[in-house]
């Protein structure tokens, strides 16, 4: 039984394998009816769109179906069952599970309770594995994701999408250019690992003045809800906001990510240059994760 | 010509005639190390610590000797985490029976608690803290929090 818990657990090979699934499932070359008959449990303990609904719309592209528990209110757990029973429970009607939760390693114990395949969909400010290989696959859609330079802008304390994609860029030989806000830098033991894989980590405190020497940018949100009180939010709120003159200059083929929901650091205006990608990459969830799918239940 | 022992070098711990002696212990560790294999102040066994004693090869160390009591291979490998250099000697009829180091185990169950405060470790589930042992530390196995140092003070 394979699990997708963290990107940690993927081989290079692996990751490229799934993106070359993908990569051939865009282009139109898949079974439609591959996961008839099977059924997917969507377990999101916290507000999602764009994962919950491209893994349903994933699953239906492939001839499945799914069913969704979209709220702890609405669930079990409301009445004080532990995550380790609802898993055992669903893991009984379904045939894999799609799992969100608040707290990081939810994924990891989820995958020693179940019976079916455990596919994480972010817990808490750990991992986002689909998330990650998303990324990649877009990435990839621009440039070869050997050699070229990274820039993570933002929230990098708490960002489980940065924390995956820097530790999967990691892989290939990247430059990695942090650019975040006092006091929401990469975690100082990811920084370290990183270093120790071989990837150079530069850090800036000023987008501007590395935002031309990139071939990606990534930026992330600042996550309210992460924050452990609003005084520490609002000290670090709108400090940073993408714009297109920020951008004039930046390489011929430089594009901009984001992992959306956007707030205000990215500028409208951004939307309608070429580099913006980040509705593409919103897009590409669902090859990906069909992808993902077929290899826990094809 | 070796110098016949003097009577008053003492014997800080008196000899016994079965159990375990582990030597070797980093000075100030012997307490931890107790903690590592479960022994607390509600467990019977019969137990001897001998701090900052002085050792030719480490400058100070510390010795436990438990009355009695055999630790097993998992027990002993657990203390390696916080005194490497550990030697154990199995003891019966005043003889050592067995002379064993410490390896280094591959994951560590039940004995450190998650730093992070977010992790599911720290919750209700049915479920005991895993860290993986790896070169830079203890990695947790739900929510990769590292430790890279004083893991003394996360053990349970």
């Amino acid at each position: 039984m394979r699990h997708i818990i963290s990107v940690r657990d993927l081989s290079k090979e692996e990751i490229e394998t799934i993106l070359d699934d993908a990569a051939a499932i865009q282009s139109g070359s898949y079974d439609p009816s591959a996961l008839r008959g099977k059924l997917l449990g969507l377990l999101f303990f916290e507000p999602s769109t764009r994962t919950r609904m491209s893994f349903a719309a994933a699953m239906a592209r492939l001839g499945g179906d799914f069913l969704s528990m979209d709220s702890v209110e609405a669930s079990s757990m409301a009445k004080g069952e532990t995550l380790a029973d609802t898993i055992r429970v669903v893991s009984g009607y379904v045939d894999a599970i799609v799992l969100r939760h608040p707290k990081e390693g939810a994924a990891r114990l989820a995958s020693e309770f179940a019976r079916v395949p455990v596919i994480n969909a972010g817990d808490g400010a750990g991992q986002h594995p689909s998330q990650t290989l998303l990324d990649l696959f877009t990435i990839r859609q621009s440039m070869p994701l050997e050699g070229i330079h990274v820039g993570l802008l933002g929230d990098l304390r708490y960002g489980r999408t940065a924390h995956s994609l820097a530790h999967a860029l990691s892989l290939y030989n990247v430059t990695i250019h942090t650019i975040t806000p006092k006091g929401l830098e990469l975690p100082a033991g990811l920084a370290g690992e990183l270093r120790d894989a071989g990837t150079e980590v530069v850090e800036h405190d000023d987008i501007s003045t590395c935002v031309r020497d990139l071939d990606v940018l990534y930026v992330t949100r600042i996550q309210r809800e992460r924050f452990p009180d609003a005084a520490s939010y609002f000290k670090v709120a709108s400090s940073y906001r993408v714009t297109p003159e920020l951008l004039s200059g930046t390489r011929d083929h430089f594009i901009v990510l984001h992992p959306l929901p956007r707030v205000d650091e990215i500028d409208p205006r951004v939307d309608s240059l070429p580099c913006a990608r980040y509705f593409e990459q919103s897009a590409n969830g669902i090859p990906v994760r069909m992808a993902m799918l077929l290899r826990v239940m094809g | 010509m070796t110098r016949k022992k003097d009577a008053r070098d003492g014997l800080l711990i008196s000899p016994i005639e079965n159990g375990t002696v582990i030597d070797h212990i980093t000075a100030g560790e012997a307490l931890n190390v107790l903690r590592i294999i479960g022994i607390t102040g509600t467990t019977t066994e019969s137990i001897s610590v001998a701090t900052n004693v002085e050792s030719k090869k480490m400058g100070t160390k510390d010795i436990v000797k438990i009355k009695n009591r055999e630790l097993r291979k998992e027990e002993v490998d657990r203390i390696a985490l916080i005194a490497p250099r550990a030697s154990i000697n199995i003891i019966r009829n005043y003889k050592v029976w067995e002379k064993k180091g410490v390896d280094i185990p591959d994951r560590v169950i039940g004995i450190v608690r998650c730093p992070n405060p977010g992790c599911i470790s720290n919750t209700n589930e049915p479920i005991r803290s895993c860290f993986l042992v790896q070169k830079n530390g203890l990695r947790c196995l739900y929510c990769d929090w590292l430790i890279t140092k004083d893991i003394t003070s996360h053990i349970i």
